[in-house]
């Protein structure tokens, strides 16, 4: 491993290679593309949040001027049964308030849309399960009447899709242990990604069944094969090519438009262009899971944790698949216990199926395990930091989900964030201030890259991340580094599914670690050839030839007098060498790297209003290794600002139909930007051994501390918890005034 | 396939001829100044066909005229232009205030007080700051002008006392007299580009001794209609507008307010922060009355 201070080009802050186009308006996105002859689809959706559907009549839509096609569930595979189709265009029952019954296609959006209305649904209309205590009830109306927990035939139907469990120790025996019991319920309510971009696609098809698919995702690879599924094809008949993506955040690893446009398309022959508006990715896509979460803790008087058990109920929304799994392995994740119980609970209920979002899973229970310390700490009397290192998970901790962790950074961090000028300096009497700990697993899988040297010694990547956080600028830093060439030499790009090798999608953090491995390993790949052809020229053996600093050069010791031959030396007569200059990487990369922070919020309360304002707030995260600093920082700060707006206002609000009251962001309310104040950042370096520069996935994991950070900083200050997100005004005055 | 016409005329009478004309034959018709509200309506829910009369342009939507008895603020001023009138700032800093908090610095541009009262939500940030400076609606009919106070201009949620051959020219303003200061504050969970939960305007004149001679104060947000809250006015009036009278007049606002239970706060929220507003805005008023005692 090289040390920091012998590199050149990571660490450094160049701009992104995609900057230029991006703020001035070039770059395209997924509404952008407009093509010939296109059509425009649109969908028509439930007004109930459940309803069996007796008869969906198309003729009247069809027969309107202007439309080309309408079409329901039936015109697709019918022996296609899974939930993404049933997701895509409800079949025999609507689901959710905002669920997809039908879609048309017609040349204007405007007549697409009057054809949605002379489109005639017969509904019978059911009584929705909307509260997750309700879902769970033995007697609960039944989301899905087939659904039987964990599949198992001999058990009746439930909206408990599946459970899980695991342990260790013995926690009985652990209670008993125990000085000081923490134990507590806390409820965290769906949020959204709330990406700026909505879904959009533009569907094109060919007679011979040949698909191509421009749209906005996180991956191009899953798209296609997603698609592929639902309408019965094979991944070869479908070409997908990723724009621009304008956020994701998880959300946009799923397919909504994508299948129907293909299918509109194939039926009408034209190209079909759909983009949702607003109100449809509130009321259809996404979010988050809304959980119940309860909590035991017990320690010795030292703060020693002898015990924890955690009951963890999420939301998947109207079809199996929340993100419970992660949930349960994270919720102890920062913590060396020996008597551990985990219990999950995947629940239906006639909401929209939720989505990955940042660190799925891990916000809200660790919220209410990092709530559970807090409370901890203050019975015991305890700095939150002290507690914390006193239980902190390090190399060589068996993590509660099973492996043993490798170097990892919580240690430092929770030293980082004792001896950072922002915790020292205590907060005065009006502030109020919590610490939490975030963590989350990061994944590897599969990427695949390819380095092409042009003949001026220009480098050219080509990958199949989709750009999301500045990752084209982090592959030509790594590279540049690697190459020994200077950052402004390099580009990136991001193919389709036909021009790049195939790469899982942007998302459990692993663009930076697996498509940059990806990258490193093509470029040593293209080193590798140089040294050949520079031996070559210098009639040495190709062992003989070093590369250093850009620069094929004699290895200290043979006895040759030449001149250094440069990339773009090689480049120059790469024809008379054996041809172009190709480097080439693919692989299915091991070894992520768990990401730990630490954060704290300040925040003043109104107790007349109680409104909740953060005066400061400063999160400190392991990046392994910062290859380029300020999009480590801009994680940082896009997931705190994330978590806070979780913590403070972001809840749906249904009424009692099942009805999304605040479609839209005027009344979801995502912080802006004069509510939040500069998020202080600092990265800490522990490198993942698994990777050459020592890079761990960042973008999660800031997510994850501010929810139960902000709750712990509200608890300072008001001398007593709300358990319920979100600590939005009229939620903290009725506290304040029930305490009163 | 548009589903509007548009028509912007240069002068008050063929405005008003427009409209008579499309009354007449019994087209919708759409007033548009900024179109901050009317646009976004028109696009996302109301969209049927209509045509857009466009006034701001005109003369006298336009007009600022600040003369010895009374102020008139033409009804398409945008509030960025408002905003920028120093003269307009030191008179009515409640309402320029109220007008600022309106939307993003890019509405700011478009985005006119008129506009806000003809829109006529219940939470409207200008209409309790207009209603306590005792705005009067200037109106342009086929018969001249007439005036309507603020207070009784909105009749209902979306509803206004404006016929459909007329339009709103702007506000004629008494001048303040010596020791009168006026504040609007209003409540939203975040900092800005929010509609408020509650909002409370309070204007009162003190004489040489600090008493309060007149006091004014309306609460939005609270009711199906912006409100003139006359006891929470009494509570101030003959004091020196001190704790305990301002608590009295928050509690007349409570008492006053009619809230509804909806997305943005419930009827127990909404009742005890309009009270709390009107507590933190008397206490603004006042002391921009105590600066203005010596004015003239």
């Amino acid at each position: 491993m090289a040390e920091a201070a012998n590199f050149k080009a990571i660490g450094t802050r160049p701009i992104r290679p995609d900057g230029v186009e991006k703020v001035t308006g070039r770059a395209n996105f997924g509404a952008d593309l407009n093509l010939p002859d296109m059509l425009h689809g649109k969908v028509l959706r439930s007004p109930h949040a459940h309803a069996r559907i007796k008869r969906i009549d198309l003729t009247k839509a069809q027969a309107m001027e202007g439309v080309y096609a309408a079409i329901s569930s039936a015109d697709f595979p019918q022996e296609v049964t899974l939930s993404l189709s049933k997701n895509i265009l409800a079949r025999d029952k609507a689901l959710y308030h905002g669920h997809a019954l039908a879609a048309v296609a017609a040349r204007t959006p405007r007549i697409a849309e009057e054809a949605l209305e002379r489109i005639e649904v017969e509904y019978e209309v059911l009584p929705p399960v909307l509260i997750l205590d309700d879902a769970m009830q033995e007697k609960s109306t039944l989301v899905s009447e087939d659904l039987r927990t964990n599949d198992d035939e001999s058990s009746p139907p439930s909206n408990i899709a599946a459970t899980q469990r695991f342990e260790r120790g013995d926690v009985t025996q652990g209670f008993a242990e125990a000085d000081v019991i923490v134990q507590e319920e806390f409820r965290v309510p769906s949020a959204h990604q709330g990406y700026i971009e909505p879904h959009a696609c533009v569907a094109t098809s060919n007679p011979g069944g040949r698909v191509t698919i421009w749209c906005t995702t996180q991956g191009p690879f899953e798209v296609r094969s997603a698609t592929a599924g639902v309408l019965n094809k094979t991944v070869s008949d479908i070409k997908v090519i990723p724009s621009e993506i304008g956020g994701g955040f998880g959300g946009k690893t799923v397919v909504y438009l994508e299948p129907v446009a293909v299918r509109l398309s194939e039926l009408t022959g034209k190209p079909v262009k759909m983009v949702m508006n607003r109100e449809e990715v509130f009321r259809a896509t996404g979010p988050a899971s809304a959980t119940l979460c309860k909590i035991k803790v017990g320690a010795k008087k030292d703060g020693r944790i002898t015990a924890a058990t955690a009951w963890l109920a999420y939301e998947a929304g109207a079809f199996p698949g929340s993100p419970v799994g992660p949930g349960c392995m994270s919720v102890f994740a920062p913590y060396d216990i020996d008597n551990f119980l985990v219990e999950g609970y995947d629940v239906l209920v006639n909401k929209p199926k939720v989505a990955a979002y940042r660190a799925p899973g891990a916000p809200q229970s660790m919220h209410a395990m990092e709530c559970a310390i807090d409370e901890l700490a203050q019975k015991l009397d305890m700095d939150p930091i002290d507690l914390r290192l006193k239980n902190a998970a390090k190399e060589g901790t068996v993590a509660p989900y099973g492996p043993k962790f490798p170097p990892i950074g919580l240690v430092e961090c929770l030293e980082a964030a004792k001896r950072h000028p922002n915790y020292v300096n205590k907060p005065s009497e009006e502030v109020g201030r919590g610490v939490a700990v975030g963590f989350w697993f990061n994944i590897g899988m599969q990427s695949s890259a390819e380095v092409t040297i042009a003949e001026d010694g220009a480098v050219s990547i080509m990958e199949g991340s989709p750009d999301i956080g500045g990752s084209r600028a982090s592959m030509c830093l790594m590279a540049a580094e690697t190459l020994g060439v200077p950052y402004e030499t390099i580009n990136a790009h991001v193919g389709d599914t036909e021009s790049t090798g195939f790469c899982n999608l942007t998302g459990g953090s692993r663009t930076t670690f697996a498509t940059g491995l990806a990258v490193v390993k093509a470029c040593e790949d293209v080193i590798a050839q140089c040294k050949a052809r520079a031996a070559m020229t210098w009639e040495l053996d190709v062992e003989q030839v070093a590369w250093r600093d850009g620069q094929a050069v004699p290895k200290p010791g043979v006895n040759i007098d030449v001149d250094p031959l440069s990339l773009a030396d090689i480049a120059k007569t790469m024809s008379r060498t054996g041809g172009p200059l190709l480097g080439r990487a693919s692989l299915n990369a091991q070894g992520a790297g768990a990401c730990f922070s630490v954060n704290w919020t300040d925040v003043t309360i109104d107790r007349e209003t109680g409104k909740v304002d953060v005066k400061a707030f400063t999160a400190i995260q392991d990046a392994g290794r910062a290859i380029h600093p300020s999009y480590v920082e801009g994680q940082m700060q896009g997931g705190a600002v994330q978590g806070l707006g979780w913590a403070l206002n972001e809840e749906y609000i249904y009424d009692e139909n099942g009805v999304v009251e605040n479609a839209s962001f005027l009344d979801y309310r995502v912080p802006v930007a004069s509510d939040m104040p500069m998020i202080d950042c600092e990265i800490v370096e522990v490198p993942n051994p698994s990777h050459p520069y020592g890079v761990r996935g960042v973008g999660e994991t800031p997510i994850v501390a501010p929810l139960a950070a902000t709750s712990n900083a509200v608890r300072d200050l008001l001398g007593f918890r709300i358990n319920d997100l979100p600590l939005s005004p009229p939620n903290v005055l009725a506290a304040i005034d029930e305490a009163d | 396939m548009s589903n509007f016409g548009y028509v912007a005329p240069t002068s008050v009478e063929e405005t008003l001829a427009v409209l008579q004309r499309a009354t007449d034959q019994g087209q919708r018709t759409q007033i548009l100044a900024g179109g901050t509200d009317v646009i976004v309506q028109f696009r996302s829910f109301d969209n049927s066909h209509r045509l857009f009369v466009d006034i701001k342009s005109l003369k006298e939507t336009n007009d600022v005229r600040i003369e010895n008895e009374h102020i008139f603020i033409g009804a398409a001023i945008p509030s960025g232009v408002l905003n920028e009138n120093a003269e307009l700032k030191t008179l009515f800093p409640g309402l320029l205030e109220a007008a600022d908090l309106i939307g993003s610095t890019q509405i700011q541009g478009r985005a006119s007080i008129g506009g806000n009262l003809c829109n006529s939500s219940p939470a409207g940030d200008t209409i309790p700051a207009l209603i306590v400076n005792a705005a009067l609606c200037v109106i342009a009919t086929n018969e001249g002008t007439r005036t309507v106070p603020t207070e009784n201009f909105v009749t209902g949620v979306g509803r206004n006392c404006l016929a459909a051959h007329e339009f709103l020219l702007g506000f004629q303003i008494p001048r303040p007299s010596a020791g009168t200061g006026d504040a609007y504050l209003r409540f939203i969970p975040r900092t800005e580009m929010d509609i408020a939960v509650a909002g409370t305007a309070v204007s009162l004149t003190l004489n040489h001794d600090g008493i309060c001679e007149r006091a004014r104060v309306s609460i939005g947000a609270v009711a199906p209609t912006p409100l003139l809250v006359s006891s929470a006015a009494e509570a101030l009036v003959g004091t020196t507008a001190d704790e305990d009278a301002l608590q009295q007049a928050a509690q007349a606002c409570s008492d006053a307010a009619q809230p509804i239970t909806d997305k943005r706060g419930t009827v127990e929220y909404r009742r005890k922060v309009v009270g709390v507003l009107c507590r933190r805005a008397g206490a603004i008023a006042k002391d921009r009355a105590l600066s203005n005692r010596n004015c003239e």
